[in-house]
């Protein structure tokens, strides 16, 4: 932090992980990866604990924060899969809120985004694509495997609309990760690049403190913005699980 | 207060409404943006759906000819594919104006 060369500008070794928990944490490689997610899941829990508990009539902050969370939810999981979305809400709710936690908590300054790193969206993505296939075979058995040919496509393409189709289909884990991913590691890679513009300006003095200002005022639309990005990612990342139930439900 | 002092005028609804549009909170009627993503939000998406159809075409792809020694045969086929899967995600996730999505 130092005048100098001694600062080093990394964006990206706010990525890195850490082990915690001191000598328990070290030998099972439990980081602070792995603690922001403990943190996430438990905060979800007690804003649905603590915010149920006065099962008032006429709700208080935390209640209609609870209240509000599992109905927009619940109508995202009914209005996208339809009447069959009520068997998965309590999926897409976990998933929603522990994305959007994830999310959220990774704006605290000091506080580790997990949702930034593609293991850990990849393997939430992978999940959902295995689960969405089970529910498709499971709903239509061996016919699930006609969602790969579309009705009314000529006998002669089909060769090729198959190919397609199966690709089209491996790619949604993918493309499911990375854009979650991506949008949360891009926003906070450029929050540290403003950051460290400021710190390494305001350390040549009295003209750098003046110039220090600049990024520094960038960043502060920028953290607006990372919130919304945040918010909305989690929300994408839970809409299209849904419509990828759809489609495995209704074929289409 | 229900004597209205101010004299007559448009309604309270209307002031409201007036100044609400002054202050740019109404919005106006038939918002422009029906699919809720910005324009820059969804190119992002489509872009991502574009790539990733093709990473995992030519994973395949290039997986197929590891395993059979045929190295650029189906790498190249499954590029061109991945090409169309990846034009058809996105097709799906934005269908254009007018046409229902599938």
């Amino acid at each position: 932090m130092a005048a100098g060369g001694t600062f080093k500008m990394d964006p990206l070794e706010q990525f890195a992980l850490h082990p915690v928990l001191g000598p328990i944490g070290r030998s099972v490689n439990f980081t602070q990866a792995n603690l922001t997610m403990a943190v996430g899941a438990l905060l979800v829990m007690a804003l649905l604990v603590y915010g149920s508990r006065p099962k008032a009539t006429v709700p208080g902050r935390w209640q209609s924060l609870a209240e509000m969370l599992y109905q927009f939810v619940h109508s995202m999981a009914i209005d996208q899969i339809g009447i069959e979305g009520r068997a998965f809400f309590p999926f897409i709710f976990t998933l929603f809120t522990f994305v959007l936690m994830g999310n959220l908590i990774g704006l605290i300054p000091f506080m580790f985004t997990y949702t930034s790193h593609i293991a850990i969206t990849g393997a939430m993505a992978l999940f959902i694509i295995t689960m969405v296939t089970i529910v498709g075979l499971r709903h239509h058995g061996l016919h699930f495997f006609s969602y790969f040919a579309p009705p009314g496509a000529p006998a002669a393409l089909m060769p090729l609309i198959v190919l397609i189709e199966i690709v089209s289909y491996l790619s949604r884990p993918v493309s499911l990760s990375m854009r979650l991913f991506a949008n949360m590691m891009a926003g906070h890679m450029i929050l540290a690049v403003f950051a460290s513009f400021a710190v390494v300006l305001g350390s040549l003095g009295l003209v750098g403190l003046v110039g220090a200002v600049v990024p520094f005022a960038v960043n502060i639309p920028l953290i607006g913005f990372e919130l919304l990005v945040a918010c909305l990612q989690a929300y994408v990342f839970a809409i299209l699980t849904c419509i990828y139930l759809h489609h495995a439900v209704h074929l289409h | 207060m229900s004597g209205n002092s101010s004299g007559p005028g448009p309604s309270f609804e209307q002031r409201l409404r007036a100044a609400r549009e002054r202050q740019g909170l109404e919005k106006p009627a038939g918002g422009a943006n029906p699919g809720g993503a910005s324009g820059w939000g969804g190119g992002l998406q489509a872009g991502v759906e574009l790539v990733s159809a093709e990473l995992v075409a030519g994973a395949i792809g290039w997986g197929l000819d590891h395993w059979l020694h045929t190295l650029p045969l189906f790498l190249v086929i499954f590029i061109l594919v991945g090409g169309a899967a990846g034009v058809l995600n996105a097709f799906r996730r934005f269908p254009p104006a007018g046409k229902a999505g599938g």
